[in-house]
């Protein structure tokens, strides 16, 4: 009984013998190995001591040579840093804002649905004393409190692109009326399809996203169908992805292969539906429709490849957001409610009655 | 025959010259040598960069704001530091953390049960799951990168399956409690910073002031060795990853109070984010060697280095590259100090 508890103090002194009683002789008897590891060691660490402060000492040298005193300090912050139309966004707000002397700091979220990333932006943006905050939410609910926190310090809010829930959390809305851009491309599709009897596909977006949901309704309310309707023969669920959005109309295309109008929730999406389109032959008896007018989307138009588009216009909602706040900064003027800032039907096959742009147009003023 | 580590290996006639020499060299050595000092030392030269650069990094709010931020994957750091000292990884302590928010979320707003419960509830269930790794590595000795890899996958699915939808919020007082702050001067405690401080002690007491401790430290130096010496080492294995999924339980539970949002895409990135703190702070990936504070100051200076990123204004993937930098830098420094001390 004794060995048992007498042995694993041993076992730990044996060990520490090792490592450390050797520590503790005096250099000069110490091995050369173990004197020469331990400079490696100390010569490592001094490197890397000086290498770390070297790069932060030049990064924080060049912020403070570039810093100017009193200019206005807005902040942005984008659902993710690599979606196109979001870098568009940043790149527009950045522009106005050095047209306006104000200096915009942007931040985004890591992925798509990143509330935590988004919200540490905006608490970090509140402590650099800026003066209003640009948002698109990647969760309409999950910056509520952290909102309240920047406007409780008189920071102006604005929510971009999509709205928060509820909608007035925020001070004022900068979007495309989604409901509004769904209901032109419904309009346009009734009217391309002529007198045929409509057999309708609809490739929807991610369920429960707002923007996907008012898209959805708008495009039927304009294509003059109820929900339910025998008229919609099929309805898949894409997550606005190229990939999904092939093989989504592929299975549609199997299970219904006399669908003549398609809907997509946006332009990847439709891609992918034109992919398996072509695919199967039926270019000639699908009339296939978008939202977005992105550059890419708006060549589709021009190839033939989508019947019509419906552009947004993202630079108009980041030069305005930042008109807004550095107005506020000099006037303390606030938005206030859902601005629209438009949206706009793009197609090369017009109709008379109905308002659009061509593809000339859609070029010059798309973002991308 | 004891070989007691006095450190006088040697005859005694050499014992003046030996301790003059130990004076000389010894002190520095065996503070350069403790692991936390170098993430010390990094920490507090990016605080002192950011307050040069900007007057808006040292005040007290932000400073406050800085810890804040940083209590959730604080939390889930101390649970992968204790597995880190047993040679494991645990990949899945984002994905219990926020099971726990769904499900607590779920039982109070849908079904009106208790919030204590609902608490309780959620706290067992995340108990639960670190108990089936911790089974899982012990009895069946399966490597833990591969189980807890296979549990982020189960437990994502029953997140998923549990929350059918998107976020929702969770207004209920007792479970946002921890993001409640009291002011102290210009800086603002969250309860939920008390909370993982005390953690923090807690764990510290056990992992050095007591032979449970003492065990986890040896079975990740040395499983063989501590198994042959008489340490329990399926129990203590099995002990660290149940407590551990208790602090992640926790860890939900604040996570709840910082955001009063329970959100399946919350935390994604939060057991990659833990493992760079635990090494950043110096512990050693190979187990054995470590510190929890060092797991504290790793938290603390990604977070101050976003903080500091963001109110100057510099581009963020500064930070990445420096964390990177700083996580391959930990380790070389811990394999080559292992190397001499063999």
């Amino acid at each position: 009984m004794r060995i048992a508890t007498e042995t694993p103090v041993m076992f730990y002194d044996a060990a520490a013998c090792g490592a450390g009683a050797r520590d503790k002789l005096p250099t000069s008897q110490r091995t050369t190995s173990e004197r020469g590891s331990w400079r490696s060691y100390r010569r490592i660490a001094i490197a890397l001591l000086a290498t770390v402060s070297a790069a932060t000492l030049f990064v924080g040298a060049s912020t403070v040579a570039n810093a100017a005193g009193d200019e206005i300090l807005i902040g942005l912050v984008t659902k993710t840093e690599v979606n196109p139309y979001f870098v568009k966004l940043r790149q527009a707000a950045a522009a106005e804002a050095e047209k306006q002397g104000a200096k915009l700091i942007a931040r985004f979220g890591k992925f798509d649905g990143d509330n935590e990333g988004q919200v540490a932006a905006v608490e970090d943006l509140i402590s650099a004393g800026v003066k209003g905050i640009l948002i698109t939410p990647n969760n309409s609910t999950g910056m509520l409190g952290v909102i309240k926190k920047a406007r409780d310090k008189g920071i102006l809010v604005i929510a971009l692109d999509t709205a928060t829930d509820p909608a007035d959390a925020v001070d004022a809305t900068l979007a495309t009326d989604n409901f509004e851009a769904g209901l032109l491309q419904g309009q346009y599709a009734r009217k391309a399809l002529d007198d045929k009897t409509p057999k309708l596909a609809m490739l929807d977006g991610t369920p429960g996203g707002s923007v996907d949901v008012q898209r959805h309704d708008g495009f039927l309310k304009g294509f003059g169908l109820k929900e339910g309707d025998p008229a919609i023969v099929g309805k898949q669920i894409t997550h606005g992805a190229q990939d999904q959005g092939q093989t989504a109309m592929e299975n549609l295309l199997t299970a219904h292969p006399d669908i003549n109008v398609v809907y997509t929730v946006n332009e990847p999406a439709a891609e992918g539906a034109y992919a398996a389109i072509k695919a199967r032959g039926k270019l000639n008896d699908i009339v296939l429709t978008s939202i977005d007018g992105g550059r890419l989307g708006v060549q589709y138009v021009n190839a033939g490849k989508i019947a019509a588009t419906v552009m947004q216009f993202p630079k108009i909602m980041a030069t305005r957001g930042v008109d807004y706040v550095v107005d506020y900064a000099k006037t303390g003027k606030k938005p206030s409610g859902f601005i629209n800032t438009g949206a706009s039907l793009i197609t090369d096959k017009p109709f008379s009655d109905l308002p659009s742009k061509d593809t000339k147009w859609g070029l010059e003023n798309c973002w991308g | 025959m004891r070989l007691q580590s006095t450190g006088d290996g040697v005859s005694a006639d050499q014992t003046p010259r030996r301790t003059a020499d130990n004076a000389r060299t010894g002190i520095m050595r065996q503070v350069l040598l403790k692991p936390t000092v170098g993430p010390l030392i990094v920490l507090l030269l990016f605080c002192a960069v950011f307050s040069l650069a900007t007057h808006t990094f040292l005040a007290a709010g932000n400073l406050s704001l800085v810890v804040q931020q940083s209590v959730i994957v604080g939390t889930l750091a101390i649970g992968q530091t204790m597995i880190i000292l047993t040679a494991g990884v645990d990949l899945a302590n984002g994905g219990i953390a926020v099971l726990g928010t769904i499900v607590a979320g779920r039982l109070v707003a849908e079904q009106q049960n208790p919030a204590l419960f609902s608490l309780l509830f959620a706290l067992i269930l995340c108990t639960g799951f670190g108990m089936v790794a911790g089974l899982l590595v012990s009895r069946l000795t399966l490597p833990p990168f591969i189980v807890t890899l296979g549990l982020l996958g189960i437990i994502t699915a029953i997140t998923r399956l549990v929350a059918h939808g998107g976020a929702f919020p969770v207004t209920d007082d007792l479970l946002a409690w921890p993001g409640n702050a009291f002011a102290v001067g210009d800086a603002s405690i969250t309860y939920g910073m008390v909370i993982m401080f005390g953690l923090y002690l807690l764990v510290w007491y056990l992992l050095t002031q007591t032979a449970w401790g003492r065990h986890i430290y040896a079975i990740g130096n040395n499983r063989e060795a501590a198994r042959l010496v008489g340490i329990p080492v399926q129990s203590r294995l099995l002990s660290v990853y149940t407590f551990a999924g208790l602090l992640y339980g926790i860890g939900s539970w604040l996570a709840l109070g910082r955001i009063p949002n329970a959100d399946p895409n919350a935390l994604q990135n939060a057991n990659l984010d833990s493992i760079t703190a635990v090494v950043i702070g110096g512990t050693s990936l190979f187990g054995g060697r470590g510190s929890l504070w060092g797991t504290l100051i790793g938290t603390l200076i990604v977070a101050v280095l976003r903080n500091g990123l963001t109110l100057t204004g510099i581009d963020p993937l500064w930070q990445d590259l420096v964390t990177g930098i700083l996580v391959i830098s930990a380790v070389a420094l811990d394999q080559v100090s292992k190397r001499k001390q063999r």
